[in-house]
């Protein structure tokens, strides 16, 4: 609530430049979380488009609306901008930025100019990619994962892509350094790691993921544009090469990736749930510890990706093992919230209806990944609807849930205003509905044996294709009226409380928005993230 | 006292913080060599005999005088950060600049040696290495992918020492006034940083109020020392990937 004691906010702050350029050229945290917030939506607002042309060719067999040509480029792109432009770098880029310095009681990142600078590599990066799209032999036909031999061979647009890809990964990687570096550094008095709240340790876990695999990546990427541009040899049987060993360049880093996507979700998840049932988090240190477990783990298992693809039976068994580990870490968090949820005064208001959902649609994700992780049914599985179904349960009903729920949670924070509760309580019936229709449907495919990324398909399966293709008509309308919704609370401006839904941690006792260093006073940390504070009525903190 | 007190030297800057974002960004550097070595080793064992011959047609001398070169210039970027330390801009001075001719050495070496592969037809995707094994054609693959993209890294390195060596030489020394100040409190004439007080103005320093003007190698003392030691952690980064490609490349054969 503004009051004449408030300092100014960070939207209202004049600094050195005016208009679009103090956003642009700003170096403060909070405005480059918004940056990222609107560039993504944006790509994320492509990337959807794609997907919807996608399922209107699928819903008739043959030629729909597109051609084959056109159709792998679509899907190939889809992938592109949802994986490298949307899901990898979504939550922390944008709620990291903006909360990490505030729930570390921080005033800024530990380097902000370098912070500005990611944003800038990162809309390079964006642009080079979709400059692909234009130019050229046309928009990349290969696949996201670039598969060789026929990312060399493709006359598409190859170059440029893997080229967007490359730099995007720079901005990952500073990312990763300045977050590191950030809550090693700049941590408040008192905030000891053991004090810091569960999307800190998430973002600590992934940061050194982006650190550790990203370039990894870098070099896999700048081997395929040598061998496009000058033919080296090393991923081509023909000068005696082999394509093997770039699946496993790729997915060494592509799996970590996947929990670069994955683990910050479950962090917001692990700030939302003890707000709304009203009690401490627990099992906070095992939370804590299993977020560095699946970082570390994740590191390991990348053949699972290549069961198939001709590696040894002891490699694929080893593999396999390592993949089921994974789901330890995982089942500890799962476990601990629902714990959590025990006995707590549960107050269903919208962001902790995106958290259930996250952990239903999340868990169904988790339970087809053991089918896909073991090799005998993997091998029936492979390369199929099965994985699509798997991989968007995992990413779009986790990542995505989560990324809608962090909104949700931290729009009165960000700007200051609250929405239209109902609304949401609206989007969400068809998002859920609309969720579940386009994307189980997928798994029941994958199992009959429908291969991904076919044009075409035998009219057993058109049945499954139109329920599909008609639930992401009803997604796309539950996105739609979420986003209007989250639009019009800029027009109602129904002002929000510095705390509007009780929650415990360090982003809470600052003004909504908060000023532009953060705090009027760096705050001194006594007690655990989640804890009530010591008050005498026993409340939460206002 | 309150000259100290009154002396500009507010700084927020974070060195340790620097220094632990630059080694996390060597880190990434050693996994981005990383995948290449993976390559290497995994061909290797493929292909022994093949890489075996084929290292031996390496100019080992030139890789030798190369590791020397590069072994010399990081000596020579730690003197600089000393001397820059002990406040000496001229030694820090010579010092880099030696390490920058260094590494345009080692590029210069490094020229000649490529361009005398091309000119015998060894170069990516040529008639003469397709004819030849498998195994040649990845080693000299590999060979032009980690000298190419070591080399790379070098020119980043210089143009890094480049510009720090444009600061230590050219960034004028600051000078603040401060004042008017107490005569009585004029005891001070050096202080640890090495800056110098003098006073300015008409009056002796035994008259009651005088200015004093602050003259100090403050940026080059705190922030450019940092800054220094940084680029200094790149160009050892380069070093260190070079010490193993020369054995992985010219001694094993």
């Amino acid at each position: 609530m503004s009051n004449t004691a408030d300092p100014v906010s960070y939207l209202d702050y004049q600094g050195r430049h005016k208009g679009i350029l103090g956003w642009i050229l700003s170096t403060d945290h909070k405005r480059i979380g918004i940056l990222y917030m609107i560039s993504m939506l944006s790509f994320f607002g492509v990337g959807v488009i794609l997907g919807l042309l996608m399922r209107i060719e699928l819903l008739m067999p043959g030629m729909t609306i597109v051609t084959p040509r056109v159709y792998n480029s679509l899907f190939t792109l889809h992938g592109m901008i949802m994986i490298f432009l949307f899901i990898i770098p979504g939550l922390p880029a944008v709620f990291g930025n903006f909360f990490l310095p505030l729930q570390i009681g921080a005033e800024d990142v530990a380097f902000p100019r370098l912070n500005l600078a990611s944003w800038w590599i990162y809309m390079l990066g964006a642009a080079v990619a979709l400059t692909s799209l234009f130019v050229g032999g046309g928009a990349p036909d290969t696949g996201w994962t670039f598969y060789v031999p026929y990312s060399v061979r493709s006359g598409t647009n190859v170059t440029l892509a893997v080229t967007g890809a490359f730099i995007l990964g720079f901005s990952s990687i500073l990312t990763g350094i300045n977050f590191i570096t950030t809550i090693h550094r700049l941590r408040a008095p008192g905030m000891s790691f053991t004090r810091m709240p569960l999307f800190v340790w998430t973002l600590y876990s992934t940061a050194w993921i982006q650190i550790l695999a990203t370039p990894v990546l870098a070099i896999t990427l700048l081997l395929v544009i040598a061998e496009r541009t000058l033919g080296l040899g090393l991923f081509d049987p023909a000068k005696g090469g082999d394509p093997i060993l770039y699946q496993h360049l790729f997915w060494i880093y592509s799996h970590p990736a996947v929990y670069i996507m994955i683990l910050p979700g479950m962090g917001v998840v692990s700030e939302i749930i003890p707000t709304f049932a009203r009690k401490d988090i627990f099992g906070y240190k095992a939370i804590a510890i299993s977020s560095l477990l699946i970082a570390f783990v994740g590191y390991l298992v990348w053949g699972h990706h290549m069961f198939t693809s001709g590696i040894s039976d002891t490699a694929r068994w080893i593999f396999s093992l390592l993949t089921f580990l994974v789901a330890i870490p995982s089942g500890i968090k799962i476990f601990n919230w629902v714990a959590t949820l025990y006995k707590g005064s549960i107050d269903l208001r919208p962001p902790f209806l995106f958290t259930l959902t996250f952990i239903f649609l999340f868990s169904i994700g988790g339970l087809t990944g053991l089918v896909t992780g073991a090799l005998a049914t993997d091998v029936h599985v492979h390369d199929t609807y099965f994985v699509v179904g798997h991989f968007h349960y995992v990413m779009f009903g986790g990542t995505g849930m989560a990324f809608l729920a962090a909104l949700l949670y931290w729009w009165p924070k960000m700007f200051g205003i609250m929405y239209n509760e109902k609304w949401i309580w609206r989007s969400w019936a068809f998002i859920f509905v609309g969720f579940n229709m386009l994307y189980f449907p997928m798994l029941i495919q994958g199992w009959m044996g429908h291969p991904r990324r076919y044009y075409d398909y035998v009219p057993r399966f058109h049945a499954t294709h139109i329920v599909a293709t008609v639930g992401s008509w009803v997604l796309v309308t539950g996105l739609l009226i979420f986003a209007i919704t989250l639009f019009r609370s800029f027009k109602s401006r129904v002002p929000a409380p510095s705390n509007p839904w009780g929650g415990r941690t360090l982003e809470w006792t600052t003004t909504s928005p908060p000023p532009l260093l953060n705090f009027t006073q760096i705050p001194t940390v006594t007690r655990g993230p989640y804890e009530p504070a010591p008050t005498p009525t026993g409340g939460e903190t206002s | 006292m309150s000259v100290q007190a009154a002396s500009p030297a507010t700084h927020h800057k974070d060195h340790t913080g620097a220094r632990i974002g630059m080694w996390l960004f060597l880190f990434t550097e050693i996994l981005l060599f990383g995948g290449l070595f993976l390559l290497y080793s995994v061909y290797r064992s493929t292909f022994p005999e093949d890489f075996h011959y084929a290292a031996t047609h390496l100019d080992t001398l030139v890789g030798t005088a190369n590791t020397l070169i590069l072994l010399t210039s990081s000596l020579t970027v730690v003197l600089a950060i000393a001397a820059l330390r002990r406040n000496n801009r001229k030694l820090c001075t010579i010092m880099l600049s030696v390490t920058i001719l260094a590494g345009l050495l080692f590029m210069v070496n490094k020229y000649f040696e490529w361009h005398h592969k091309f000119d015998i037809g060894l170069y990516p995707n040529s008639k003469e290495l397709l004819r030849r094994a498998p195994g040649e054609n990845l080693f000299y693959g590999l060979y032009f992918a980690m000298t190419g993209i070591h080399a790379l890294h070098v020119i980043i390195g210089l143009g890094v020492l480049s510009v720090m060596l444009w600061i230590v030489a050219h960034k004028p020394k600051k000078t603040i006034t401060v004042g008017p100040l107490q005569s009585d409190r004029l005891s001070l004439v050096e202080d640890q940083r090495g800056a110098v007080w003098t006073h300015e103005g008409e009056g002796e320093i035994a008259e009651a109020v005088v200015t004093l003007v602050y003259k100090s190698n403050e940026e080059i003392n705190d922030d450019t020392w940092s800054k220094l030691e940084n680029s200094g952690l790149y160009w050892h980064l380069v070093d260190v990937i070079w010490i193993f490609l020369f054995p992985l490349l010219y001694l094993i054969t």
